[in-house]
């Protein structure tokens, strides 16, 4: 069970994560998910920033990459999360789940990425060409949670 | 001292990322001591009032009812919109 937690301003690669992530014999699937800074549909997006609160940042990513593994049999789980500046289509987070079969993957991968979406502090800010603007939560994000109560 | 901290859009509306506060000895939840930083001025008072805040306690969620002492670090930020 190895944990590989990192919040960082450089991007990352998703084949070098996924070559570190199928290294365990006993694991038969690595499920990951990549999200990615989108466009907006009304307004240009110019770039985006993301804040967060450092120390508690990396406390709550453990915290939820440890919950994972106490619920699924899982190897190795990786969660990389980008702070600074981005630009549109570029690479914001990846969660990374070793597990022997799929399910238990495909599983972990959502509650980690449900329990990110809410517990971990980082605030995104828009720069549009109308102006700036705090993205603000979605209700859909913390229904989300209510799945694994 | 009671270590306070203000992220996001918070921290923008309140020109202010830390603050500290003496307790003088006194345990405080940290709804009351919320409720003494709305004191401080009108423009905070507006900005802390919002329901949705959240709050941690030595860089844990914790609710407002949470107690709160000198040596402490606590935190309040809007809803986290990371992912």
């Amino acid at each position: 069970m190895t944990l590989r937690i990192q919040v960082q301003q450089q991007d990352f690669s998703v084949a070098s994560e996924y070559e570190l992530l199928r290294q365990e014999a006993r694991c038969g699937a690595v499920v990951t998910f990549s999200g990615l800074v989108r466009e907006l549909t009304e307004t240009q997006l110019l770039r985006m920033t993301l804040e967060h609160y450092p120390g508690m940042t990396e406390q709550a990513l453990i915290q939820i990459a440890t919950e994972a593994q106490q619920r699924w049999q899982l190897g190795t789980v990786t969660i990389i999360h980008r702070v600074g500046t981005l630009l549109p289509n570029e690479q914001i987070v990846f969660v990374g789940v070793a597990s022997a079969h799929r399910a238990a993957g495909f599983a972990a991968a959502e509650f980690i990425m449900d329990y990110l979406k809410n517990r971990a502090p980082f605030w995104k800010k828009e720069h549009t060409s109308n102006g700036e603007y705090w993205v603000a939560a979605k209700v859909s994000d913390h229904v989300a949670l209510q799945r694994w109560e | 001292m009671l270590k306070i901290l203000f992220f996001a859009a918070l921290r923008e509306r309140l020109a202010c990322a830390n603050t500290s506060l003496d307790l003088q000895g006194q345990v405080l939840t940290a709804r009351q001591v919320l409720d003494r930083l709305a004191g401080q001025s009108a423009l905070w008072q507006q900005h802390l009032a919002d329901a949705e805040l959240l709050c941690a306690v030595n860089q844990q969620l914790v609710t407002l009812s949470h107690p709160v002492a000198a040596g402490d670090e606590l935190a309040f930020f809007p809803p986290v919109t990371g992912g």
